[in-house]
């Protein structure tokens, strides 16, 4: 099947680049996070709950809701703040991305590993500004602020068109679809990338492996 | 269309409509409760949790959601719609959102209710709890408090959009295809949030509200977070009318349900002797926030009753078009039964000051003034003087030597009983010129605002970042800029000129070929 694909794109300060990320991050996995499944004899399952939160952000005028999962949260952290770092250390004119793919995994044969097969793949392109004084900081808040309201406006009606979701698995296959690492709910396997654009043009790739389990090998 | 449907499926699916409902009802209120939402999540399924998400119940929400549904479920033409609006400290109200959940006839008959319709609904509400922090009423509700709070109302019947000004925008949160017919959540919302004066008037009140003398109180407040202030006001036209209207017994009681702002708002709540208020002395209850124009027609904060749990609701809708309507402001219900007026956070608390009224002395409505609540300086000498010099149409008229004038007729220079804070509004407003302003009433014409510095404590010290900035914001001129040194200096250049210029004519070689050397 085709991979559908989404693009968003922010223009942020330094100091919002993680806020913002987070934002739009969270805001997708909220609609791609489900309880925990709890298969039951006859092949039936119960779903546990899924809590949400929100969550002010310090550098921008903007709230944004996520589940309540600590270790979703640090997941998404960690990521966050290698790209941020990376971004800063680039040097370059302060432009990246990072991308959030959905996949599901195929099973091959030995010898041949696991395929991963996105389905999903959410992209958000960052620019990094710089601010000379406190007038255009406060400006910039309100109006990265005003960018992401937007953001989240268009993550929803992608969401709401009720494309491809994989197929809800049988207990022996559930974790090619979910990830069941989590103690508290149940998100789609996915990963997260991201690239730095440097001065150049040219981009240099990073790729971060799913951060909460690893499970590729053989 | 029905026979496509096994009965069981039917079942679920009404089932699952009426919850989905109820459940976005609660998202949407708790949203423009002014806190934060936190919910755990669980891994067991506990079995009560709809759609698979922790969404908190809140009773009364509940209740008035059930009552406005009246056993039905949204259908074509029969919409359930949860109106979020604004009501300021002075009686002002504005409608900010309308959030509709509608049914159209375009049917699904494909669709597994079970299983697809469900999990369809649960994402809806995800869309829906991101949506719902993302349009501008939430910054507001966030904020509420001081100068305004927020009240939502539900009704089901026709979409009511009329009240959102011009301009308005819609977001559509989600559409979820059923077998009967297609489920919309969108939100309409104002854009055009210029204040238009739509106090209610004694009519559309009288029934509403009751009277002072009954023993149910009502807590016309709303949920707010902000720091301690008097919470809202008002109400009680009743009294400008007739001695005793009669009480409405269906007006909403704020209920325990509200455990999260229960205490709150019983610090928040300050207390007015009712000497402030003619009129006040037959009532049981303390008078809250006399405004200043109508002090024959205080203001009661209507307190939450006994009865927890027994809602009250206005027999009289303002939109009276559907029988279904109700009015309900979001209560911040108080701990127990009994309102304890005397509460001494108002030490701490704003006062009111009558001078607000003064701006207000147009409006017709005098019946529904709540209370300005003003913080006034305790030095608020100062900046009153240079306001006063500032409105008159002199240049530079704030360099002109200070007098002290007006000081009796300005309600602001009387000394407050604790010492607060005057907004940096009024001063710098006035400072920057007078243009526009020239009845020497100025500053009742604006709008109180806190003011807070940032990383600041909050404003509970007497002295504090905001009221040093505050008090040092217009410091008395320099004397060196009096307009009587500046002559004196004027008048010995002039006399020392003949003899400057006859230097320089004995030097004019020297300049010549310094002139020369430049070019």
């Amino acid at each position: 099947m085709n991979c559908r694909s989404e693009v968003l794109e922010v223009s942020v300060e330094g100091r919002q680049i993680e806020e913002a990320m987070l934002a739009v991050l969270h805001t997708i996995l909220l609609h791609r996070s489900t309880g925990k499944f709890h298969y039951k004899k006859e092949g039936t399952y119960s779903i546990g709950t899924v809590g949400t939160q929100d969550v002010d952000c310090d550098f921008i005028d903007f709230t944004y809701v996520r589940v309540s999962s600590e270790e979703l949260d640090r997941a998404l952290r960690k990521a966050v703040g290698e790209f941020k770092d990376a971004l800063r250390n680039s040097g370059g004119d302060g432009m990246g991305q990072i991308s959030l793919e959905f996949y599901q995994k195929k099973k091959s044969r030995w010898p041949f590993s696991d395929e991963c097969i996105p389905w999903e793949v959410w992209t958000v392109r960052v620019n990094v500004v710089s601010l000379a004084n406190e007038q255009e900081r406060q400006i910039c808040r309100e109006k990265v602020g005003e960018k992401l309201c937007e953001k989240v406006i268009n993550i929803v009606e992608v969401m709401n068109r009720h494309e491809y979701l994989p197929k809800m698995p049988t207990q022996s296959e559930v974790d090619n679809v979910f990830d069941t690492g989590l103690k508290d709910v149940q998100p789609y396997l996915y990963k997260i990338s991201y690239q730095i654009t440097d001065s150049l043009g040219t981009s240099v790739t990073t790729t971060m492996r799913r951060l909460i389990k690893d499970t590729l090998a053989l | 269309m029905d026979t496509d449907l096994s009965s069981q499926d039917r079942k679920d699916l009404d089932k699952f409509i009426k919850f989905f409902a109820l459940k976005t009802v609660q998202v949407i209120v708790q949203a423009r409760l002014g806190e934060k939402i936190c919910t755990r999540s669980s891994s067991s399924p506990t079995g009560s949790d709809w759609f698979n998400l922790a969404i908190k119940d809140i009773p009364e929400v509940t209740h008035e959601a059930k009552k406005a549904l009246a056993g039905q479920l949204p259908a074509v033409g029969r919409s359930m719609c949860v109106e979020i609006s604004l009501k300021t400290s002075e009686g002002d109200s504005m409608e900010l959102e309308i959030w509709c959940l509608e049914m159209n006839e375009k049917c699904d008959k494909e669709i597994k209710v079970s299983y697809t319709v469900y999990n369809r609904l649960s994402l809806l509400l995800k869309s829906l709890l991101a949506i719902t922090r993302v349009t501008p009423a939430y910054r507001l509700s966030r904020k509420q408090g001081h100068e305004y709070v927020i009240l939502y109302r539900i009704y089901f019947g026709e979409v009511q959009l009329s009240g959102l000004g011009e301009g308005f925008q819609t977001v559509r949160v989600g559409t979820v295809g059923t077998p009967v017919g297609t489920i919309t959540l969108s939100c309409a919302y104002r854009i055009n949030l210029a204040f238009m004066s739509t106090r209610t008037t004694a009519e559309d009140n009288a029934a509403v509200y009751p009277s002072v003398e009954d023993s149910q109180e009502v807590c016309t407040t709303s949920f707010s977070t902000s720091p301690p202030s008097q919470c809202v006001f008002t109400v009680t036209q009743a009294h400008f009318q007739t001695p005793l209207p009669v009480v409405t017994d269906t007006l909403k009681v704020p209920m325990m349900g509200l455990g999260f702002s229960h205490q709150l708002s019983s610090s928040r709540l300050s207390y007015q002797p009712a000497a402030l208020g003619v009129g006040s002395a037959d009532m049981g209850y303390p008078v809250v926030f006399a405004g200043g124009l109508n002090a024959a027609h205080p203001h009661q904060l209507i307190v939450p009753g006994k009865e927890g749990g027994v809602p009250l609701v206005p027999s009289q809708p303002p939109h009276a078009a559907q029988a279904d309507q109700e009015r309900m402001a979001m209560c911040t219900p108080l701990d127990g039964a009994h309102y304890s007026a005397a509460t001494p956070s108002s030490s701490e608390d704003t006062e009111t000051v009558s001078n607000s009224s003064e701006a207000k002395s147009g409006s017709p409505h005098d019946i529904l003034e709540t209370i300005f609540v003003r913080k006034v300086g305790a030095f608020v000498n100062k900046p009153i003087n240079q306001v006063t010099m500032a409105n008159l149409d002199i240049p530079f008229a704030m360099f002109s030597p200070k007098n002290i004038e007006l000081e009796d007729n300005d309600p602001m220079v009387n000394p407050p009983d604790s010492p607060e804070t005057e907004s940096p509004l009024l001063g710098s407003l006035h400072s920057e010129g007078s243009s526009g302003n020239s009845t020497g009433n100025t500053h009742d014409d604006f709008v109180m605002v806190d003011f807070k510095p940032a990383f600041s404590k909050d404003d509970i010290l007497p002295m504090d970042l905001g009221t040093f900035y505050r008090e040092f914001q217009n410091p008395p001129q320099l004397s060196s800029l009096s307009i009587d040194i500046g002559a004196q200096s004027m008048a010995e250049d002039l006399d020392s000129l003949p003899e400057k210029l006859a230097v320089h004519e004995k030097n004019v070689k020297e300049f010549d070929a310094f002139v020369e050397t430049l070019q």
